[in-house]
């Protein structure tokens, strides 16, 4: 017992400051919310380091798994969680919604985030997927006077709820015909072949569940709606962190349990891979809001990732956790500069409104451009080595088809992104924006900034950690 | 250890860089002449450094010299540059045309200096990059890098229709080079390094991949190569782009990017894929061949003086690409060398028309005539260059084109042929534009007031006029140092033909 709370101590740990720190707003009132969120960050950091004092482990009778995986996407759910909360809060309060709730909320969310890269069960993994969700579409519908912020939330719970329910059916499905939940004992009774039909059609429904969640297509359709809704903070939150753990939790369960019916579920995968990346370029070329944009945008960069899921070996491992480090930092760079979109009549969501920044701005304008082509793939910026690991690994598998689909798309993608850069460089100014007051945005973005430019000068310690993770998922 | 001076020359333009963006922070008249003294000297101290590479190449031995070695990504994949016959020019061409082409933009670009000082500079530390990168994945690095300074310096201060241009040259560039990546990818998986030498030895003892492989990834890298080159019929970009970017990134374009297509062939087609290279060579002639008659007519029509310009490189750039693929020593070396006089005469073209142009503002040829009168001194220097784009012999053009047809003679005599009725239309096209330009009447008023070149406008062609004779009267500098490497590739690929042929007949 108490060595399996030693194993989930990062957890515990986050859970009891999130309800230290609710009681402690509570009692402080609104004027706290500065308080609270540098107090959930540092919590954050410490869950970090308790994260990497772990040792590989399975606990909870195999419920809850500790290992290098988990390990790592956890780190990138935590840092992608601080980053987005130390960018809240000159928002939230521009906007007349500066409450405690909000930090101790994206814990919570973090918390489910991390049990479901740690799930080693069917049960868990939902505990931990709805305890995630059922945070985000309270932060989707935070600012609760505007229409659109309710619609966000309303429209998210709805599917949300839809999704989670085919999760669970395929899940039940998968316990008729295999007579287990847990992924050890799932891939003990799958592994010699001749897999029931149920099983099947059971894996079908939870790959419909865990591509909603990290809105691949064809389940994307919330996502444009959500994303241009929800509080400019709430989408870069989800954009980041949720995006990472659905699809580390797509890995496991397809990679783990479901590792002996490659053959089976890899069509799947490439079609919604192939139809993620199209549905991604084609579809944001006529984007004139900058939130609907990146909402595309990252339905495309969800393909590239699950490229790597569908060569279902360690180099695709790799690649997808290497991809998921750097789309990280360039989203949360890229939403921290759409949050440096503000005049004094409130914050602009317009991309004409970019244009000519690189005369007003002309560091926004380069941070901007760099998180461009980053985004495009372009070297020798971060973006682009993210691609590079996972199409080695979907050229490894032999999916030759499938990477030529992937970066003739990402052409296309290129000319959005361009089409960005064009409109801060070559036109003429628009009204220029105010200039920014919030240290937390400005840090966060020159941060991700420099992350992406100099990544190239280094990128050893984030490749060596992603193959040290991957050996660990698939020995 | 000794002093890595490819690692300096390569990155020496970003110390200028950092300069500029530390030091000087203002945007007062002042402060644009010192960005531009910066980069001027910037640029001029890399060619001073980069000259060293010659005084101290090794003309006897086909081996990578200067060669740099350093860990960076791992499994393969290191930092490792290096210059052998083939390569080094390159790296002296570009730091020679980078101090005239900051000359060239002296007047020329009165806004945003900064930031355009700082593109240039990025761009040749990239280009310098591409030419010494001994690591596939290092060379992609530099080489689709040098995107994105090209696609601002375009955007930013080109013409009219520079976003169109930008747009076109940026994606048709990009969709070329990803399809060479997932080749580069297939290399490292199957060799498990991305070290070029290691790569071309395998290649040679045909333990890479079997010919009908080799087919598929030479496609994808032609799919790059023949954009940047560019080969009939993904020219298109070329003209578009010539015409809407400013002088000195029209003299980068053709001078230097246009190169990287033709060393790419040189350095990845040939040595890593001997026998898929040998199967497409009909191919390769036949697309040339193409571009040099038909791009050569369509330049004939041309009443725009860039866009004249841009379509004989094409056709230039069609003599090289018949060169290499000859496969002949003669053939290599003229093509070689054909990229250097066409870096050097094709970029002094858009200099003499970047003249005329920033006085009267327009490119068309309708509008200009009779120059002669008024400016002598421009008139002599724009026909020396006129007839080493014709290949007159004693100008660098002929060296190259007479060797090119050397070797093309003793592979295919309809090849030669027809390559030397490009010649001929070369020839009418450019002194038709000569004409057109320079002589007739002087009947306009405002040609009448055009004065002739400056003191700064000589500087800029002083050294490439003295280049071009050089180049024509005594190649023997520049063969020389190509020789072995061009000799060495050869036989390298006879017999890694041989032994293709060895493992199949077993």
């Amino acid at each position: 017992m108490i060595a399996d709370i030693a194993l989930a101590l990062p957890e515990i740990f986050l859970a009891v400051a999130a309800m230290v720190l609710l009681v402690f707003g509570v009692y402080a009132g609104e004027k706290s919310t500065r308080f609270v969120a540098t107090a959930a960050i540092v919590a954050l950091a410490a869950a970090i380091v308790l994260v990497l004092g772990r040792q590989a482990a399975t606990g909870f009778g195999g419920m809850f798994v500790v290992d290098a995986f988990g390990s790592f996407a956890k780190i990138l759910i935590l840092v992608g969680t601080g980053l987005a909360i130390a960018m809240s809060l000159g928002y939230l309060r521009d906007q007349g919604i500066e409450r405690f709730e909000f930090p101790v909320l994206l814990m919570l969310s973090t918390i489910g985030m991390m049990i479901m890269v740690s799930a080693g069960d069917l049960i868990a993994l939902y505990l931990g997927l709805e305890l995630q969700s059922l945070a985000i579409y309270v932060c989707a519908a935070f600012k609760r006077d505007s229409t659109r912020s309710t619609e966000a939330g309303l429209k998210y719970f709805v599917l949300g709820a839809l999704s989670s329910g085919m999760l669970l059916y395929g899940a039940s499905l998968v316990y008729g015909f295999a007579g287990t939940t847990s992924f050890a004992g799932l891939a003990q009774v799958l592994q010699g072949g001749g897999t029931p039909i149920g099983v099947l059609v059971g894996l079908v429904f939870i790959a419909a569940g865990i591509a909603f969640k990290c809105s691949a297509a064809p389940f994307h359709m919330w996502t444009p709606d959500v994303y241009e809704g929800a509080p400019t903070p709430v989408t870069s939150f989800m954009a980041a962190a949720p995006k990472v753990a659905a699809i580390a939790l797509f890995m496991r369960v397809f990679l783990v349990p479901f590792g002996g019916m490659v053959e089976e579920w890899r069509q799947i995968i490439v079609v919604i891979a192939v139809l993620s990346m199209v549905l991604g370029a084609f579809a944001a070329i006529g984007q004139s809001n900058i939130k609907r944009l990146m909402a595309y945008s990252s339905i495309g960069h969800v393909g590239y990732a699950l490229i790597g899921l569908a060569a279902a070996n360690q180099e695709g491992v790799r690649g997808v956790l290497i991809y998921l480090a750097i789309y990280l930092a360039m989203n949360v760079g890229t939403f921290g500069v759409i949050l440096c979109m503000r005049r004094a009549t409130g914050y602009s969501e317009e991309i004409s409104d970019l244009a000519g920044l690189a005369r007003t701005r002309p560091g926004l304008a380069a941070a901007m451009a760099v998180f461009m082509f980053s985004l495009a793939g372009v070297p020798p910026l971060a973006g682009f080595f993210g691609k590079f690991y996972v199409f080695m690994a979907a050229v490894n598998a032999g999916l030759y088809v499938l990477a030529v689909i992937g970066v003739v798309t990402s052409v296309v993608g290129a000319y959005y992104y361009l089409r960005i850069v064009k409109l801060m460089y070559f036109d003429a100014p628009a009204e220029p924006f105010a200039a920014n007051t919030d240290r937390g945005v400005g840090v966060v973005t020159v941060a991700a900034g420099l992350f992406t430019l100099f990544f190239f000068v280094y990128p050893a310690p984030i490749v060596a950690g992603a193959q040290i993770a991957a050996r660990a998922l698939l020995p | 250890m000794t002093w890595p001076l490819l690692s300096t020359v390569t990155f020496l333009p970003l110390v200028g860089v950092l300069f500029i963006l530390l030091f000087i922070r203002e945007d007062s008249e002042l402060a644009k002449r010192n960005i531009r003294m910066v980069a001027l000297w910037t640029t001029i101290i890399t060619f001073a450094v980069s000259l060293l590479i010659w005084k101290d190449f090794d003309p006897r031995t086909a081996d990578f010299q200067f060669v740099e070695r350093g860990e960076w990504i791992g499994a393969g994949i290191a930092y490792h540059m290096g210059v052998d016959g083939i390569s080094m020019f390159f790296v002296l061409l570009t730091t020679f045309l980078m101090p005239i082409c900051i000359l060239a933009s002296w007047d020329a670009i009165e806004t945003r200096v900064k930031e355009y000082m700082i593109a240039f500079l990025a761009m040749e530390t990239l280009m310098i990059g591409v030419f010494c990168a001994l690591d596939v994945v290092l060379f992609y690095l530099f080489f689709e890098a040098g995107l994105i300074p090209m696609f601002l310096i375009i955007g930013v201060w080109g013409g009219q229709r520079r976003i169109y241009a930008t747009f076109k040259f940026f994606l048709y560039t990009l969709l070329g080079s990803v399809l060479m990546l997932l080749a580069i990818l297939a290399l490292y998986l199957k060799a498990g390094t991305t070290d070029i030498p290691t790569l071309i030895q395998l290649a040679g003892e045909g333990k890479l991949y079997a010919a009908d492989v080799q087919k598929w990834l030479w496609l994808a890298f032609f799919a790059s190569f023949a954009v940047k080159v560019p080969m009939w019929p993904v020219h298109t970009w070329l003209p578009d782009a010539h015409v809407e970017a400013p002088t000195a990134g029209s003299v980068i374009l053709a001078g230097v990017l246009l190169k990287m297509g033709g060393y790419g062939f040189l350095r990845f087609s040939i040595p890593m894929f001997p026998e898929a290279s040998a199967y497409f060579t009909p191919l390769v002639f036949a697309l040339s061949v193409v571009a040099v008659i038909y791009t050569s007519l369509v330049a004939l029509m041309q009443e725009d003086m860039k866009k004249l310009i841009a379509y004989s490189s094409v056709a230039h750039m069609g003599f090289v690409t018949i060169g290499i693929f000859t496969f002949t020593a003669a053939g290599l070396q003229g093509g070689i060398l054909q990229m250097l006089s066409h870096g050097i005469v094709s970029g002094a073209l858009f200099l003499c028309v970047g003249v005329v142009y920033d006085r009267l503002h327009t490119r068309e040829i309708a509008r200009y005539g009779g120059l002669v009168k008024n400016m002598p001194k421009y008139a002599f220097v724009f026909m020396v260059f006129t007839m080493a784009t014709i290949g007159l012999p004693g100008t660098s053009g002929f060296v190259g084109e007479f060797l090119i047809l050397l070797g093309a003679f003793k592979v295919s005599t309809w090849v030669a042929a027809l390559a030397c009725t490009g010649i001929i239309l070369g020839a009418a096209y450019s002194l038709w534009l000569y004409r057109r330009v320079v002589f007739g009447t002087l009947t306009r008023d405002e040609l009448k007031k055009m004065v002739d070149l400056s003191p700064r406008e000589i500087a800029i062609f002083a050294p490439l006029l003295l280049v071009v004779f050089w180049m024509g009267v005594w190649p023997d500098p520049f063969l020389k140092v190509m020789q072995v490497s061009v000799d060495n590739l050869i036989e390298q690929h006879l017999a890694a033909l041989e032994t293709a042929k060895k493992l199949a007949g077993m």
